[in-house]
């Protein structure tokens, strides 16, 4: 149906037209890489009721976020910077430093807010030092200067809590993971929200399109006039920023700080976002698919506690998918040029 | 004059890395006061940097095809593991294999874990970070699921097998006998055959590689698959010299590796680099933690400090590659 739409349009003067409005094909509906992740989070979900009783009620299926929301945190910024064709993996490191920073500020002062906006500076300037080295260095790759950033901020971290841990937060402090609106976790709330902002702002504004241009390609991106180093700069902020946020959350959810916190997120929260359907080289993918795929992959992994299998399972099965995740596309596109070819 | 001048650019990164290395050398052998240039610990921290130095030039392959491989540490456990999980059993019931065998084994599932990279990122066209970002976590569940939970201790590998990290042939230490000899193959490999030539020219573009008739994804397979073999050979020497095999043998072990090469002028984006600089990076990097301790560094500061060297090493390599390619321009014009 929708190719009849494009020929008619093509043959009516003989000159080409691009059509941006393709008409709706119930093919293309059905194919989208959504409805994959929707089949998983069902199938997942059967698993998780089959394997514990407690789990098939609002409240089980809700209090589940809870296991996930840290990472949950991070993952829509994350999008943001795997839209740019860039990775981010010392946002782990950022959580951990951000909450050490935080428990020593609260530790000096004893004042919670100001530790908590002690907390959020570190992220935003981690995030900072980030985006303004790959700003102004373009040449580097941004996997090696985050990978060796991540060793620095969880380093400073070390230095500065060594094997302590620090605890004793008031409690309205814990209530932070804790705590309820009816049935449903203060952190999920501000995970939906966050969801919808990161959603107007990618796909409704005109930052999010700039953002998808330069995943297109930077070179083209500066020269139709967008400011590539400021995008960069402020995507990679608001990395730290979330970041942070997650390192309270997490701090609040343990009850206590200690510099070895989240270890290894990294991996899960680009996971969430390859597997959302966020093209690993940029420009394309949406929020939609990235908020199923959180569902997925935190629902799975709390599953497999359900069952107690050991975390090296988990490791293993997380793996696998996120390497499946990505392949399929791939595969696809690669089947896709044989088809064209012949 | 003018050849020597010649020469002298087109080593200017190696030069400069020796003058680095003697300056720290002689700051710490200050400060240390003279603990740090005797024969016992300039001994000691060569057969620390040996399994560095071997695991790196595996990574300057794939680094020069442009790609990275974070599973390195998770293969060499994975390695290690299978190798002395056999010799365990085989010492348990009184006839211990032969070292070659177990390095063998080693070697052997490193080579088939770097395959799958290999075809995961030339086949399959995912990103080398993704793919080996989750197959880390899958070597690495696996090594944990072989281990059980236990270790293979010392005792166990029985001193035949230790003998081989602790051992000297021709009066040189088997480890850096090994070392050697893994770079001059890979010195005269990746300078003067064909095949070494053209993993440079896939890293340069992967483009122009394949329309000059490179079968490229055969290239970019093979980097993986040499860079998995070294990887088994690295982690069984790294179980020997120090033991003991667990699940968490190597954890983090690609950030030391990636880092040698990067100090080594190895360029993150392919093309760029050479096996001398990676042996005096990974011997700078041996050498910073080996002299740390020796200063009085806290081993809390270590990390930090050693991030802070590889991020400042990539700006100033960036840096001095700016620099070099104004001057090209500069040249050209007059």
């Amino acid at each position: 149906m929708a190719k009849d739409f494009e020929r008619q349009a093509v043959s009516a003067d003989g000159t080409r037209t691009i059509i941006a409005n393709r008409g709706f094909s119930s093919k293309r509906f059905f194919l989208q890489w959504e409805w994959m992740l929707v089949l998983m989070l069902v199938a997942v979900n059967i698993f998780n009721i089959s394997s514990s009783s407690n789990y098939a009620n609002a409240r089980g299926i809700l209090n589940a976020t809870r296991d996930f929301i840290d990472k949950a945190i991070v993952v829509f910024p994350m999008a943001f910077v795997l839209m740019l064709g860039e990775i981010d993996i010392s946002v782990a490191s950022i959580m951990a430093l951000s909450a050490t920073i935080m428990g020593i500020v609260f530790e000096a002062t004893g004042n919670m807010f100001i530790a908590i906006i002690a907390a959020l500076l570190t992220g935003v300037i981690c995030g900072l030092i980030n985006g303004s080295i790959l700003a102004k260095f373009p040449e580097l790759s941004s996997m090696i200067v985050t990978l060796s950033t991540q060793i620095i901020f969880r380093g400073i971290a070390q230095i500065i809590l060594e094997t302590r841990s620090i605890g004793g937060f008031p409690s309205w402090f814990g209530n932070i993971a804790s705590g309820k609106v009816g049935l449903v976790p203060y952190g999920l709330i501000f995970v939906v929200a966050e969801a919808v902002f990161f959603a107007y702002l990618l796909h409704m504004t005109k930052f999010g399109r700039r953002t998808i241009a330069m995943g297109n390609s930077v070179t083209v991106a500066k020269y139709s006039g967008i400011k590539t180093n400021k995008i960069k700069v402020i995507i990679f902020t608001v990395v730290g920023l979330f970041s942070a946020i997650a390192g309270i959350y997490l701090s609040s959810k343990m009850s206590s700080v200690r510099s070895d916190v989240a270890r290894g997120y990294e991996l899960d929260i680009i996971a969430m976002v390859v597997l959302g359907g966020i093209s690993t080289s940029g420009g394309r993918g949406r929020i939609l698919g990235t908020s199923l795929a959180i569902l997925v992959i935190g629902y799975l992994r709390y599953g497999l506690g359900l069952i107690n299998a050991t975390s090296q399972i988990i490791m293993i099965v997380v793996g696998l998918l996120l390497i499946i995740a990505v392949a399929i596309p791939n595969l696809k596109n690669s089947l896709g040029q044989i088809k064209i070819l012949k | 004059m003018e050849k020597t001048k010649k020469l002298f650019s087109a080593n200017i990164r190696e030069i400069s890395l020796v003058i680095v290395i003697i300056l720290i050398s002689a700051f710490v052998q200050v400060r240390s006061g003279g603990g740090f240039l005797t024969g016992e610990n300039i001994t000691d921290m060569l057969l620390e940097t040996s399994v560095l130095a071997i695991t790196a030039v595996g990574m300057m392959m794939v680094i020069l095809t442009g790609g990275i491989d974070l599973s390195i540490g998770a293969v060499m456990a994975l390695g290690a593991m299978a190798g002395t999980t056999v010799l365990k059993n085989s010492v348990l019931s009184e006839n211990p294999v032969s070292n070659i065998w177990i390095v063998l084994i080693a070697v052997g599932v490193g080579l088939i874990c770097g395959l799958i990279n290999g075809l995961l990122i030339s086949k399959l066209k995912i990103l080398p970070i993704i793919a080996t970002l989750g197959m880390m976590n899958i070597y690495r569940g696996i090594t944990y699921l072989i281990a059980n939970g236990s270790w293979v201790k010392q005792a166990e590998m029985g001193p035949k097998f230790l003998s081989l990290a602790t051992g000297k042939t021709l009066g040189i230490y088997n480890l850096l006998l090994i070392a050697i000899i893994v770079y001059l193959v890979a010195f005269f490999f990746s300078e003067y055959t064909k095949t070494g030539r053209k993993i440079y020219a896939v890293g340069n573009s992967e483009e122009s590689a394949r329309v000059s008739g490179i079968k490229t994804d055969r290239i970019i397979t093979l980097a993986y698959v040499i860079l998995g073999g070294i990887a088994g050979l690295g982690g069984i020497l790294y179980v020997c010299k120090y033991g003991v095999a667990q699940g968490e043998t190597g954890t983090g072990y690609e950030m030391n590796v990636i880092a040698a090469c990067v100090l080594g002028g190895v360029s993150i984006s392919g093309g760029k680099g050479k096996v001398a600089g990676v042996l005096l990076g990974a011997i700078l990097l041996g050498m910073l933690n080996n002299a740390m301790p020796l200063i009085q560094v806290s081993s809390f500061w270590q990390e930090a400090i050693r991030g802070g060297i590889i991020l400042v090493s990539i700006v100033i390599n960036a840096l001095i590659a700016r620099n070099v390619e104004k001057k090209d321009l500069r040249r050209r014009s007059i």
